[in-house]
């Protein structure tokens, strides 16, 4: 291969990646960004689009080039040039992408510091998943809590999240913050599970939380309400809800399926969540 | 009658199977009767009244077709049946259906049963697809929706994608290292027959009350312990399915080390055998905990064992992470023979020697290595020690770097070459190097834990899956079998149906699965039945494409049955190869060789002037004469 053809292909493959690259990081492939730690992660995201737009184009530039230069005409039955390697060429690829996923692992390792970094005025809330619905609990004084259908939050505080299951595997997920964390059952003992999750939601909103852990055949229905609202709206709300006592026996003090429905479910309560639109307080 | 039913064959099996599931039955009906319990247990979970004849039966099946006819001869001190090869070679269609110890008639074996549960199985994603085209339910319940999808992953994974590498080396690979057969023959067979069983119970899990098993087919406990019996149907088919596997990668570990032919050294060894070894390798050390941890789960369900059992003491995490110990492994196992069969298509059809050929061994060995230390980047989200994510982190983006060698390494082959794109073969091989980069990519991003965390158990993976399982294992499978179409059979595929296929294949598989990658990212979990009308558009164009996907593959069947029966005739190296395959005649004599070859290069020496691999008969003027008189003998015809 001359210097001109090779200069040639790597052009090719500099002008590929942009192409592939500048649209790709236009797009927000991951929907609305509404946390602090959604905005890490999309912008993990887009740097490693623009690396695997790179490396893709070395893959593609070259096998182009193979294909269009060296297609063997019909009849054609000599054979290739001999070439059986290229100890400098084989180390090049060799380090070139430990390079590349080393610098992966470690500006991931950054982000997953600082998305998982917790606050000190975190508000906690006890989220319970069965099949197939959630219950979220809001401690409050005397070991009463909130018990609520529709996660309620206020923006811009970190929430701290405890995930327990009480039945099978469920998932935690709300696409817009972009955290998701199975909820496992755990035993009287308490297995070692790391069941606590920290998200700041910084969008005012409603949203969904989807459970992503195949749960059974209303696994595909398992969804719950999420509403982000201002601080003075969400403390209104808060208020405004009866205390009721957690249901005891259940682990991590969380109202348990049809034995804590009676006393502690409000149907009504859904319905009295805050509607962002209204804005009222 | 009573003749048949002696001698070993489809008459004994049946009577084995009824007297094996006879016993079982009545063995567990005895106990619980003395036991003072009532006879039958219809528990959701027990029924030990069919889950012990579900063992009890295919071991009598195996008895009856004849799988341990010389092992209990010999065990017991009774003069055992010189062998006289009867069972040995394939001289009718009858012979394929028969307990055959040759191990080019078990490779066809294995390649047919595996396509049919690949079309069983693709069956079922189609009646999904249908299903999700719209939001809502129109089509199958949830329930089943999830079974469909449990046994869609189970058949291709476990009697599919598996078993059918297994099939093509057990042909290829004793002909390309110069051995008259592998080095077990009936644990060749027995290692076979243990697969239809296998493929039959996650089939037949769907006429168990309560349906087929509907856990996924990673069967997380404790869904999994406390689903119908169905479950107990997939506990029990791993069984199979593994043991199989086992005893194959045990075959071929001892055939590759002690059976090549003289002067073939490891450096000598054609990919495809390197592949081989490394998937063995695997196989034989993690195959063991998936049978395992079925067994656990088995035994919660009908012994009342707590291993999983949270409220008894028991742990559901320990689940994933034994079950990961083997199933990531397991994705290798589905992709190194893979990587083997590209690289003799490419360097075949490329007219080129392999492009760094130690590297490319050494890489075999060190995704090997690595894929032993990455299991739990599969639970990132699972709430497991937290501080285990970083390190597996690591060593899962590590893994790129292996298998980043082997691309680049099969794009340098291709530099100066002389590329024959007529063949079908070489098209999927190239379509394989493409679409297995875009999975790797979506794999290196799914290696990143914060990135995993938005995007895992969401279509993202559907897609990640299915473009390295689909556009990956199964693009190199059909490169292999159009490859050695003309070796297994005699005869040549049809190439303009191949390159129908081909390129129907190409579009149906991108049109389905890189949308995917889209509606996961934007919320869209995986294994859902129903879902927000948001993706409805999506969700469409991707189900017209897998119709279309489907449908490619019937053209696939078309040529190969009517190739098969009324194709052209191949002669011994269509290709003009230089492995030792080739150098027999198509299909191959009954024993292979009749005379060991002898090995006296590299495998690929393609343009180096008078190289050779390996020399057939006494002596180099013998070279290249007419096959011996055996061979032709209707040694691979089949139905």
């Amino acid at each position: 291969m001359t210097r001109a053809t090779l200069a040639r292909i790597i052009a090719a493959i500099l002008v590929l990646t942009v192409v592939m690259a500048v649209p790709m990081t236009q797009i927000h492939w991951n929907g609305t960004e509404a946390s602090t730690q959604a905005h890490d992660i999309d912008t993990l995201l887009n740097v490693m689009i623009i690396l695997s737009c790179f490396v893709f184009s070395i893959v593609l530039v070259m096998l182009g080039y193979c294909v269009l230069k060296y297609r063997a005409k019909p009849g054609d039955e000599s054979d290739g040039e001999p070439i059986h390697g290229n100890t400098k060429l084989e180390i090049t690829w060799t380090v070139i992408p430990t390079v590349i996923v080393l610098f992966g692992a470690i500006y991931s390792w950054i982000v997953l510091g600082d998305i998982e970094s917790q606050a000190s005025d975190s508000l906690h809330i006890d989220v319970t998943a069965q099949q197939y619905e959630w219950t979220f609990n809001y401690p409050e004084q005397g070991g009463k809590v909130v018990s609520s259908k529709v996660l309620v939050v206020p923006v811009d505080r970190q929430l701290d999240l405890k995930l327990t299951a009480l039945d099978v595997l469920h998932s935690f997920w709300v696409p817009e913050w972009r955290i998701k964390r199975d909820l496992v059952p755990k035993g009287p003992g308490g297995n070692d599970v790391d069941d606590t999750v920290v998200v700041t939601p910084d969008k005012v909103g409603t949203y969904n939380v989807v459970c992503t852990e195949l749960c059974g055949f209303g696994h595909s229905t398992m969804r719950a309400l999420v509403k982000v609202v201002p601080k003075p709206q969400f403390e209104s709300w808060l208020r405004r809800q009866p205390l009721v006592k957690p249901t005891p026996g259940s682990p991590n003090s969380a109202s348990t399926g049809t034995s804590g429905q009676d006393q502690s479910v409000d149907p009504s309560q859904s319905g009295s969540a805050p509607d962002n639109s209204s804005g009222s307080s | 009658m009573a003749a048949a039913l002696k001698r070993p064959g489809w008459w004994r099996a049946g009577l084995g199977t009824l007297l094996g599931a006879a016993f079982g039955f009545a063995l567990v009906v005895a106990l619980r009767k003395a036991s003072g319990l009532p006879a039958f247990q219809t528990e959701q979970t027990g029924y030990p009244q069919v889950i012990v004849p579900l063992i009890t039966g295919p071991l009598g099946f195996l008895v009856g077709l004849g799988a341990f006819d010389y092992w209990f001869r010999w065990a017991s001190g009774a003069p055992t049946i010189p062998e006289d090869h009867s069972n040995h070679g394939a001289y009718s269609w009858r012979d394929y259906f028969k307990f055959n110890t040759d191990h080019k008639v078990i490779g066809i074996q294995y390649i047919v049963t595996t396509f049919i549960f690949f079309f069983i199985g693709g069956a079922m994603a189609m009646v999904m697809r249908a299903e999700l085209a719209q939001p809502g339910t129109q089509i199958v319940e949830p329930g089943t929706f999830n079974g469909l999808f449990s046994a869609h992953a189970a058949i291709m994974i476990f009697v599919f994608v598996i078993p059918v590498f297994a099939g093509i080396a057990n042909y290829v690979l004793p002909l390309m290292i110069g051995a008259p057969d592998m080095a077990f023959p009936r644990l060749n067979a027995l290692s076979f027959w243990m697969l239809p069983i296998a493929g039959l119970m996650f089939v037949g899990s769907f006429l168990c009350p309560g349906g087929a098993f509907d856990a996924g087919w990673t069967g997380y406990a404790p869904l999994s312990t406390g689903a119908p019996l169905g479950q107990s149907f997939f506990n029990l088919g791993v069984q199979f399915a593994g043991a199989s596997s086992v005893a194959t990668a045990l075959n071929f570990l001892v055939t590759i080390i002690t059976m090549r032919a003289p002067g073939m050294n490891f450096w000598r060894m054609p990919l495809l055998v390197w592949a081989n070894m490394s998937t063995s390798l695997l196989v034989v050390a993690a195959t063991p905990f998936i049978a395992g941890v079925q067994f656990m789960v088995l035994f919660d369900r009908a012994l009342h064992t707590n291993f999983f059992q949270v409220l008894n003491g028991g742990d559901v995490l320990s689940y994933q992470h034994i079950f990961w110990f083997y199933s990531h492994p397991a994705v290798y196992i589905m992709m190194l023979p893979g990587f083997g069969i590209i690289s003799e298509v490419i360097s075949t059809h490329a007219r080129k020697p392999i492009f760094g050929y130690r590297l490319m061994a050494l890489a075999l060995i060190g995704i090997v290595v690595l894929s032993y230390t990455v299991w739990a980047h599969h639970m990132f989200v699972s709430g497991m020690f937290a501080w285990l994510r970083v390190p597996m982190m690591i060593t899962t983006l590590l893994i790129a770097v292996p298998t980043g060698i082997k691309i680049f390494s099969w794009l340098g082959t291709l530099f100066g070459s002389v590329l024959q794109l007529r063949s079908t073969a070489m098209l999927f091989a190239l379509a394989f190097i493409v679409t297995f980069t875009m999975g790797g990519i979506s794999g290196v991003m799914l290696g990143m834990v914060p990135i995993d965390i938005h995007v895992s158990d969401t279509y993202f993976i559907v897609a990640h899956i299915h473009f390295v399982l689909f556009g990956g294992s199964v693009f190199t499978i059909f490169a292999g079998i159009y490859h050695w179409f003309p070796k297994m059979t005699g005869r040549m595929y049809d190439e303009k149906l191949g390159r129908w296929h081909f390129w129907l294949t190409l579009i149906g598989m991108y049109g389905t699965f890189l949308p995917m990658h889209w509606i996961g990212m934007e919320g869209m979990p995986r294994r859902v039945a129903d879902y927000s009308a948001q993706f409805g558009d999506w969700n469409l164009l991707i189900s017209c494409f897998a119709f279309l996907l489907g449908a490619a593959q019937l053209i696939f069947l078309y040529n190969m049955i009517v190739s098969w029966r009324w194709g052209p005739l191949a002669g011994g190296n269509p290709w003009r190869a230089k492995t030792i395959e080739w150098l027999v005649s198509s299909p191959p004599p009954v024993f292979n060789f009749d005379e060991i070859p002898r090995v006296v290069g590299g495998p690929y020496e393609f343009g180096v002037p008078g190289a050779r691999h390996a020399i057939l008969g006494p002596s180099e003027a013998e070279v290249g004469r007419p096959e011996p008189a055996v061979a032709g003998t209707a040694g691979g015809r089949g139905p």
